[in-house]
């Protein structure tokens, strides 16, 4: 019961957060059942970039529905496409050329950074500090050229196709990434200075949207968010797909739970993508960069379901097929969604404040939850 | 485990239950008016706790409805899919967000695009459409002459 407009029948203020508000990085929205300045509810209410996806790719074939799922969650569109691109492979059974997972799992990782950069400068500027954005921006821009360069796109590149990816590498990249490598690591220690040890970023952060760790697992959360509360939970580990099996690096994991926690997990992750970089940049094996397929693929009846872990958590593709050439039915387990759904039990008792730092630490990007 | 394993597990746990070889993961077809009960037997198995609902969908086959849920074990990284039948002109079937809570928004999910009424969900309401929406997109019969492309 609605006694006046904007408070409960108990006079608890109700207020929106977007949207369209800065903090929510796209359109999600938020309601607000505030006692004070106590959070008392938060109710999510989605769909203002939905598009229909999963709709869309039941007319669509299975080439042509890799590039729809660049859009979900565009800031790992590499990552979505290699998803839909194994599913389709463990449909045909096919094999693909040890120069193509090189490639894809370079491709990824790069990506990975360039969302964590991306994360990283807009979690800073969501708690007051605009500088670190600029930071970020910097190094990211350089992955964002090599990309453009090989793939020909900078955000949605559509390059991993079913059979392993679109074209060859372009002649400078091995010098780019490692020109790369030579600049991040030189500025990575400037993100600490700036940013981790600064005491008013600590003291906004530490026992902030605490999470432990069954409620983690409990509600599906996935990815560096779930790694903060100690859920090991790294597809490259548990599930290995291409040849991440054969590859020295660590999986993340910090057992406090708090939001400081899940950033920590992200900062360090992206030295792990760069120790993976290192290892492959000079050992791209020759050969084809895409096995021999037919023109129209037709997937086998059956089921099949692919894990792939992007830059916010496990993104699964569940393909149902009836035999033809397009999908019968198609879903995408997008991190984002499970993500998103915690999010009230992480706020709730704590302050309006504290919420923007719950938030941007669980890094959401809406139309990868939306779809 | 190996699916084997699994399967012998799991028929001890539940007996009425069917299994069906597809895909890489054991697939266990349950019938809609025991899933809840069944449910709480896989959250609480001592083999192997299925603790973790990491995909939640429908597929709507023209006659019928089969609900998806694909289930892991933290502890033992067993990832298995169990099957819901359900009756296409009456979909019912008990929320299992309480044993899963990530099962909340997934099953608003799927009431929003499918129709399936999910019983004692806490907050059955449309997620991702507006609340005046007609039809479930995601039916294979749904029409809709403005907003749809056919390619």
């Amino acid at each position: 019961m609605v006694e006046e407009i904007g408070k409960t029948a108990e006079g608890d203020l109700i207020i929106n957060v977007g949207p369209q508000h800065p903090a929510t990085h796209g359109v999600l929205h938020l309601v607000i059942t505030l006692n004070g300045e106590t959070i008392k509810k938060v109710e999510p209410h989605l769909g203002y970039i939905h598009r229909s996806i999963e709709k869309m790719c039941e007319s669509l074939t299975y080439r042509q529905f890799i590039y729809s799922t660049s859009r979900m969650d565009y800031l790992s569109a590499h990552i979505n496409n290699h998803a839909c691109a194994l599913t389709v492979e463990k449909g045909l059974g096919i094999e693909i050329p040890a120069r193509a997972q090189v490639i894809r799992v370079l491709m990824d990782e790069l990506t990975r950074i360039a969302s964590h950069e991306l994360w990283w400068g807009a979690m800073a500027m969501d708690l007051g500090a605009f500088t670190p954005f600029f930071h970020a921006f910097r190094e990211r821009e350089s992955i964002n050229d090599i990309m453009e360069e090989t793939c020909g796109a900078r955000l949605t590149m559509n390059y991993m196709v079913p059979g392993g990816v679109m074209m060859d590498l372009h002649p400078n990249f091995q010098n780019r990434v490692k020109t790369f490598l030579k600049l991040y690591k030189l500025k990575i220690h400037e993100y600490d200075e700036l940013v981790t040890g600064n005491i008013i970023f600590q003291n906004r952060m530490k026992g902030v949207g605490y999470l432990s760790k069954e409620a983690a697992i409990s509600y599906g959360v996935t990815g560096p968010a779930a790694r903060g509360s100690g859920v090991s939970c790294d597809v490259r580990k548990l599930y290995p797909y291409e040849i991440y099996h054969q590859l020295q690096f660590d999986e993340i994991l910090e057992t406090e739970g708090d939001s400081f926690a899940r950033y920590m997990v992200r900062l360090r992750e992206m030295n792990e993508s760069i120790k993976i970089i290192e290892q492959l940049i000079d050992n791209i094996p020759d050969g084809d960069f895409q096995a021999k397929t037919k023109a129209v693929l037709k997937l086998p009846k059956g089921e099949f379901y692919q894990l792939v872990e992007t830059a916010r958590g496990e993104l699964g593709v569940y393909i149902v097929s009836e035999g033809g050439t397009t999908p019968y039915r198609i879903k995408f387990r997008s991190p984002g969604f499970s993500n998103l759904s915690c999010l009230d039990h992480i706020t709730r008792g704590g302050k309006i404040g504290d919420l923007i730092a719950s938030m941007g630490t669980l890094d959401l990007v809406i139309p990868d939850i939306d779809r | 485990m190996s699916n084997e394993e699994i399967k012998l597990v799991i028929s001890e746990l539940l007996p009425t239950a069917s299994f069906e070889e597809a895909g890489e993961w054991l697939n266990i077809g349950i019938e809609a008016a025991d899933w809840k009960d069944a449910a709480q037997k896989l959250r609480n198995c001592a083999a192997a706790p299925f603790n973790f609902l990491f995909c939640l969908t429908c597929v709507d086959w023209k006659t019928h409805f089969t609900m998806v849920y694909h289930l892991r074990s933290t502890t033992t990284l067993d990832n298995i899919v169990v099957k819901v039948k359900l009756d296409r002109t009456n979909p019912e079937v008990m929320t299992v967000c309480d044993i899963w809570r990530g099962a909340e928004l997934f099953e608003r999910e799927v009431y929003d695009l499918f129709g399936v009424i999910f019983l004692e969900h806490p907050d059955l309401r449309r997620l991702l459409l507006t609340d005046d929406w007609v039809g479930y997109p995601l039916r294979k019969d749904y029409e809709d002459p403005i907003n749809m492309i056919k390619l």
